[in-house]
């Protein structure tokens, strides 16, 4: 019987050679995420009456989603999270600053292909970008991973999204996924995992293709998934050696890179050529156009042109979407040698550490800080609205994030529009919604 | 089982944020402080005016958005019996769930009730029975039918941790 993605992933998690469309497995995770909400879930884990937790090689714990801690609540939630790490020996638990939870995973090369994660994160398909299957769940879902090791799921019905031909220029992997959400709804792909694939998919950077199963969340999707190929297991292999010889000090070589490379490639899922999926959705790269998404949801699609002049008073580029270098790289080439407009604040959060680090050593922060944008610490920054740079009531913010609900950045009588880095960054400089075309 | 309450409705598409605010997620700690935020920003008068057995009522992808446990025990803590709607995102279902609050996917019944309407979840038979009409709903499967007769995942995985150990 042929199988998705899904169904062999699943079955692989749960045991079996093969899994239904339908049937509900124990699954037993590779890797299990949580971060600022570790100590809460440690509270109900306490519950159980365990000392230890069953799979502390498992668990993975970033410190990322109100980060430095802007309260003393926070900080306490904080210092509560580093003695559980401390207490149980967690090794991959990851401190204030080091970046956002999907990117310091897939920097690490802690998950693989082919691999299943479980996060208390709603973002948690994002590592369908090297075909593992993540899924979100609960926090008490997370405390039952961390006493038992296995949790039920089922195993969803599978879509299909073709991308035909590569994106025109101006063109982002974030216009793609809010203009599937646009035509199909924030419903559209509820329950489902969504599999893409297509010249388009192929010819993407990797730090483009994170951003569609990334997206997928505000899709309603259980996961998503895209095949991963040779530029995949060469960006893990590498992190992969790297992160497994650290201790020895010892330089890395292409031997090693190439044993750990064939290894993930072994590992890796592809679904049956004939598999079924209950629909397939067909878009020619080249008839997509830049998108925003209105307040104050992710499907109220608008062409750029359709909402250019909206008077924005900040203009964000960051999150677990769009806060990666490429993204960075993208505002610095709209923003160099001009200025944030007056009345318009530009705040720049990267992704990750390794990702301002690489921005610096490019001199796209001293470009931007130039043209006066400001950064903040690695981490989610406002997106959920706990702190740094949540905007005031009535103001709009044009963002980079995947979240526009009614009060997402923490004050609820502000609007937020989404769009892609260069459009977030001309956005900046005119203080009004428009394209680097604009400016 | 069954239980009677009244119906709060609301739309589609309603999400975590307006069920509970993500700027308490890290912070709020017990019921009484994740109950009192509860609908904050989509209708201040819920809180205020909820009683144990009341039912909430939605349109389409009812609690879609973040993984947040609270947006489910939000409404726990204010004595919410059950959640209907056309369809539910999918961590909120499970959430739900998980803290032994119904989730119960309905379209017709979704449609047909009005804020205020008298609702009853007679559960036994899978009924939803108001002033304008009968509604079958489909039972729930196993998995979330031994977890909702546990009263709740913590219930039900301490059950499990005993009969193992």
């Amino acid at each position: 019987m042929p199988q998705t993605f899904a169904q062999k992933a699943l079955a692989r998690a749960a045991g079996f050679d093969f899994a239904e469309v339908g049937q509900v497995v124990d699954a037993r995770p590779d890797v299990v995420l949580s971060h600022d909400n570790t100590a809460d879930i440690r509270r109900t884990w306490l519950e159980f009456g365990q000392g230890r937790v069953t799979i502390p090689e498992k668990l993975a714990i970033t410190l990322d989603h109100a980060v430095p801690a802007p309260t003393t609540k926070h900080a306490q939630n904080h210092a509560e999270i580093r003695a559980f790490v401390q207490e149980q020996g967690i090794r991959n638990a990851f401190e204030v600053g080091r970046g956002i939870c999907h990117q310091v995973l897939s920097e690490e090369a802690i998950v693989l292909p082919g691999q299943l994660i479980l996060g208390a994160d709603s973002h948690t398909p994002h590592f369908g970008w090297m075909g593992a299957l993540g899924a979100g769940i609960g926090r008490t879902e997370v405390a039952t991973l961390w006493a038992t090791g296995e949790l039920w799921l089922r195993v969803p019905e599978s879509m299909r999204i073709v991308l035909d031909g590569p994106l025109p220029p101006g063109v982002t992997a974030k216009d793609f996924a809010l203009r599937i959400i646009g035509d199909l709804g924030a419903d559209g792909g509820l329950y489902a995992s969504v599999e893409f694939s297509g010249s388009g998919i192929e010819s993407m950077s990797l730090e483009s293709r994170m951003v569609l199963p990334n997206m997928m969340a505000e899709f309603g999707v259980k996961t998503a998934y895209i095949a991963p190929d040779e530029k995949v297991f060469d960006y893990l292999a590498r992190r992969l050696a790297r992160r497994q010889t650290t201790d020895g000090g010892r330089t890395v070589t292409e031997a090693e890179v190439a044993i750990r490379n064939s290894q993930l490639a072994a590992n890796a899922i592809y679904p049956d050529a004939d598999a079924s999926y209950i629909a397939e959705h067909i878009y020619a790269a080249a008839e997509l156009e830049p998108y925003v998404a209105c307040p104050h949801s992710v499907d109220k699609l608008a062409t750029l042109s359709q909402v250019a002049g909206t008077r924005v008073q900040q203009a964000f580029l960051g999150t677990c979407t769009n806060g990666r270098l490429e993204d960075i790289a993208a505002a610095v080439e709209v923003i160099r040698g001009k200025r944030v407009a007056a009345g318009t604040r530009f705040l720049v959060i990267p992704a990750s550490s390794q990702v301002l680090q690489d921005a610096l050593r490019l001199g796209y922060i001293e470009a931007l800080v130039e043209a006066g944008a400001h950064i903040g610490t690695p981490g989610c920054g406002p997106c959920m609205g706990n702190h740094m740079g949540v905007p005031a009531p009535g103001e709009v913010t044009i963002s980079s994030a995947n979240r526009n609900f009614q009060g997402r950045m923490g004050t609820k009588n502000a609007e937020i529009y989404l769009a892609s880095p260069a459009v977030v960054a001309a956005s900046a400089v005119t203080g009004m919604i428009c394209g680097p075309g604009n400016l | 089982m069954s239980t009677t309450g009244r119906a709060w409705k609301y739309g589609d598409n309603i999400n975590t944020d307006v069920l509970f605010p993500g700027k308490y997620t890290y912070t709020a700690q017990g019921r009484a402080e994740i109950a009192s935020h509860a609908l904050e920003d989509l209708d201040p008068a819920f809180v205020k005016n909820v009683k144990p057995g009341d039912v909430i009522v939605g349109g389409s992808n009812f609690g879609c958005g973040s993984s947040r446990e609270q947006a489910a025990s939000c409404l726990v803590y204010n004595g919410v019996a059950a959640v209907i709607a056309e369809s539910f995102g999918r961590i909120f279902y499970r959430n739900a769930i998980n803290f032994g609050l119904l989730v119960i996917t309905c379209p017709e019944a979704a449609r047909a009730i009005q804020s205020g309407d008298e609702v009853t979840v007679d559960l036994a038979r899978h009924r939803i029975l108001t002033g304008s009409g009968e509604f079958a709903f489909p039972p729930f499967s196993a998995s979330v039918g031994q977890i909702l007769q546990a009263g709740g995942l913590v219930e039900y995985v301490k059950t499990k941790l005993r009969e193992t150990a």
